[in-house]
């Protein structure tokens, strides 16, 4: 094998590696926490909503899972702006993540509230709750704990999925490399340190992730 | 056939090229050629419009064709038309398949080391565009504006080293996603080919891509064999009194929808 691997560019270019990790990070951050939130409720609209509210989240929840997200991002890139909706770059990766993760946590959320024993709906109306007390207090945590491993699946890959946001000159980690094999030409050697960069942070994300439901769901059964 | 007759007939074949070899270092005369045979065969492009491509009728069509037929016409002879890549443009012409290469040819040390060429006939320049409504006339004058470019092209590359620190620069994967940022009206300004700007201006955009100001210049020329002034000659008169007449504007306004530049 003739090739001659070097890494020198590292030295010069890491301000770049650097950047586009602090915004897939912030990406994410901010994609999982609106889009899980959308997810919620979006989950409550169509296991537990009013009859007119059902085919209009349906809709949403059909259109997105059915589409490739590079094909919704450029559409709220590039489209949106010649219905008078201008928007930078950063807001629609963001927009766009949100929206995707928000459908596909629709779904998930929902098979743990339809899940949920109709013993608990039913201690909630003889304790005089409304449907959304039942909902907040008594449904929606156990809801979460039982999916939250599907959930956390969901998440990493949208945060693995946002590379694709370089194709609107969102500056993240891909954009980062591509940048850098466009300018050193070490294409191996860029897309080798950022894709051990994606792993890093997937691995960090998964561990957050389960803290994080260590945290919300004490009373886990053990394993 | 034994192995001497075989030995002879490669011995007396070697000795047949040597005069195919050497009679490159003659002058050529490849007017009278041309005047004799009544074409004269151009190599054009079928893959890079505007310049070149094949249209639905799977007629080549474009810039250099135009030029080809143009040439042709004043000639007096039939243009036979040769599709090349750009790999093999310059070995069709040193290989004498054709006499002319009209194939967006730039001119740089390499190749004017193996074949010679006339007068520019086309613009060719990297340079930043904008609506008229924007002012920039130098570098300088991009200072805290957004200015869209394709990922690792010419004009990403220059435009980096040239544009002033607080200059965003948004760089976008290829020319496409330029040409979509600059429609859309993601960004104002885009430093590009003037190819790509023609582009732009053929769907007829609400903005219209000025010329600012130019990156790089580096205007297509036609390629012909070293050794050959009569054809040399005759080539530049007609690019000249195109461009005095107006027909070379023409063709220019009709492939890339801007005049003909002064000092082509």
């Amino acid at each position: 094998m003739n090739y001659h691997f070097s890494f020198n560019w590292l030295l010069i270019y890491y301000p770049e590696l650097l950047k586009g990790i602090r915004i897939t990070v912030q990406l994410i951050l901010i994609g999982a926490v609106f889009g899980v939130s959308l997810g919620i409720a979006c989950a409550w609209a169509r296991a537990l909503g009013p009859a007119w509210l059902k085919p209009v989240v349906t809709a949403y929840v059909e259109l997105i899972r059915n589409t490739p997200f590079l094909i919704q991002l450029f559409f709220i890139f590039f489209g949106l702006p010649s219905l008078g909706l201008q928007m930078g770059e950063t807001s629609a990766a963001n927009i766009a993540m949100i929206i995707n993760l928000g459908a596909y946590s629709c779904e998930i959320i929902r098979a743990g509230i339809q899940a949920t024993p109709k013993g608990q709906f039913e201690a909630g109306v003889s304790l005089a709750m409304t449907p959304f007390e039942t909902f907040r207090y008594v449904v929606v945590l156990p809801s979460l704990q039982r999916i939250w491993p599907a959930l956390c699946s969901q998440i990493i890959i949208v945060m693995l999925g946002s590379s694709v946001v370089s194709q609107i000159a969102a500056e993240d980690l891909t954009f980062a490399a591509n940048f850098i094999q466009s300018r050193s030409f070490r294409a191996f050697e860029a897309y080798f340190v950022s894709t051990l960069i994606y792993l890093a942070l997937a691995v960090l994300l998964r561990q957050v992730l389960k803290f994080i439901g260590g945290r919300l769901f004490p009373r886990r059964a053990p394993r | 056939m034994n192995r001497k007759a075989f030995f002879a007939g490669m011995i007396v074949a070697l000795i047949l090229m040597v005069p195919v070899t050497t009679s490159t270092m003659a002058f050529a005369d490849t007017l009278a050629d041309v005047a004799a045979r009544g074409t004269i065969r151009v190599a054009v492009p079928q893959d890079f419009p505007p310049f070149g491509s094949v249209g639905t009728d799977m007629a080549p069509q474009g810039y250099d064709i135009d030029m080809a037929n143009l040439i042709a016409g004043k000639l007096g002879v039939k243009a036979e038309l040769v599709p090349v890549t750009s790999a093999n443009r310059i070995p069709y012409l040193q290989t004498n398949k054709v006499d002319l290469v009209i194939s967006s040819l730039g001119k740089n040390a390499e190749r004017e080391a193996v074949i010679d060429f006339t007068a520019a006939y086309a613009p060719f320049f990297n340079g930043v565009f904008a609506p008229a409504s924007v002012t920039a006339k130098t570098a300088a004058d991009l200072a805290g504006k957004t200015i869209g470019v394709t990922r690792g092209a010419i004009e990403d590359l220059e435009l980096t080293k040239i544009a002033p620190a607080d200059t965003v620069i948004k760089r976008y994967e290829d020319n496409n996603g330029t040409i979509s940022a600059f429609l859309s009206g993601q960004v104002e300004i885009v430093a590009t080919g003037n190819v790509v700007a023609a582009a732009i201006l053929a769907k007829n955009p609400p903005k219209r891509p000025e010329l600012k100001f130019l990156i790089k210049n580096s205007p297509c020329y036609i390629g012909l064999n070293k050794n050959d002034p009569g054809l040399a000659a005759k080539v530049n008169e007609i690019i000249a009194a195109a461009k005095k007449d107006g027909s070379l504007n023409a063709i220019a306004q009709k492939w890339l929808h801007t005049d003909v530049p002064a000092d082509l």
